[in-house]
């Protein structure tokens, strides 16, 4: 069966891409299916050091793009997950040496090569943003409870159902379940009233996201961790499993909430 | 803060937030500025008075969604027109 594209953007810097990307390829790729990450940020690499890859780069997407290697050698494996692949992005080079051609044809050798490609989009809405959505199938809007990254969500959401990559799914991130309880957070069923788009995950505010970071190994990979729980989840209804959502903002013991619901599996 | 917020605690941020997103997404959504939908408010009176009368003050437009789509609803109250009635009966 041939690969599914999916697209992580947001808008707003900051939100999360990168950290879903890698996230959701570490999940998909535990639970046995092939997956190619590509970082589609030019200039601004960072897939790589979150996936723990960055000293293995030899090839980068530009490098694919003008014929400077073939694509598997620019398709690193990680090391703890053989079925796990980083195409990274190029770091020195002009902005434009991408097109949105270049990247349906990209798209288009990968296909064959996976289940799953998995594109981290650069924030904002030029070039860049263009390129990472070009050869989607599916596109899903990361975004924060805060008004400046629900705004920018919906600023995509509508550029994304004008280019016809609509409706996309919603990865409401960092939600802080207290704040949401005290009424000082927007809540899951708040932004989803204004940026009216279907939710795919919710993902809390959790610390382990920024030490696994400096490690270089996603939280996807810790069984404990709350967002990593969360992202797991995201990526089997991306396999399209149905499981129930949790619900953030009603529950009394966090902890146990969370450990019925990791235990349900 | 007056009294009445401390008794009965202030209007939550979460609340604020959401309100003034609500606003903005609809300006974003529809290019339409606050200052835009006032001059179509005066066309709007001025076109529709030509042919009845209206209670000009009462006049309300606004863009509500539904969904993702934007909808301009007007409710524009007419003056009764009594006078003219009466005159059409005889």
């Amino acid at each position: 069966m041939p690969a599914q594209v999916i697209t992580i953007t947001s808008g707003k810097g900051g939100v999360g891409k990168t950290t879903a990307v890698a996230n959701l390829g570490v999940a998909l790729a535990s639970s046995g299916s092939k997956v190619v990450c590509i970082d589609g940020d030019i200039g601004l690499r960072n897939l790589d050091v979150i996936l723990g890859l960055e000293n293995r780069i030899v090839y980068d997407i530009v490098d694919v793009i003008e014929g400077r290697c073939r694509l598997k050698q620019a398709m690193i494996r990680d090391k703890k997950l053989p079925l796990l692949h980083l195409i990274p992005a190029a770091q020195t080079r002009d902005k434009n040496a991408v097109s949105p051609s270049d990247m349906n044809r990209l798209v288009k050798d990968l296909r064959n090569e996976c289940e799953f490609v998995l594109i981290d989009s650069p924030a904002g809405i030029e070039r860049g943003f263009r390129n990472a959505i070009a050869g989607a199938d599916r596109v899903l809007v990361i975004t924060n409870p805060e008004v400046s990254a629900v705004r920018d969500a919906d600023r995509v959401i509508g550029i994304l159902e004008a280019e016809d990559k609509g409706p996309g799914a919603l990865i409401l991130n960092r939600l802080n379940p207290s704040l949401v309880r005290s009424k000082d957070m927007l809540s899951p069923d708040d932004v989803l009233d204004l940026l009216a788009i279907e939710l795919i995950g919710i993902v809390p505010e959790d610390e382990n996201v920024i030490i696994s970071s400096n490690r270089g190994s996603p939280v996807a990979f810790d069984q404990k961790s709350r967002a990593g729980q969360a992202f797991r989840n995201i990526a089997r209804r991306l396999k399209g499993e149905s499981v129930p959502f949790i619900d953030w903002e009603n529950q009394g013991g966090l902890w146990e909430r969370i450990q019925r619901l990791a235990g349900r599996k | 803060m007056s009294i009445f917020d401390k008794l009965f605690g202030r209007k939550r941020s979460a609340d604020s937030a959401k309100e003034r997103l609500q606003l903005v997404l609809i300006h974003d959504r529809t290019d339409l500025t606050p200052a835009e939908l006032d001059s179509l408010r005066d066309d709007l009176i001025a076109t529709i008075s030509r042919h009845v009368a209206i209670d000009e003050d009462a006049v309300q437009i606004d863009v509500e969604h539904d969904g993702r789509s934007q909808r301009l609803v007007a409710d524009i109250p007419l003056k009764p027109a009594a006078r003219r009635r009466s005159k059409r009966a005889k």
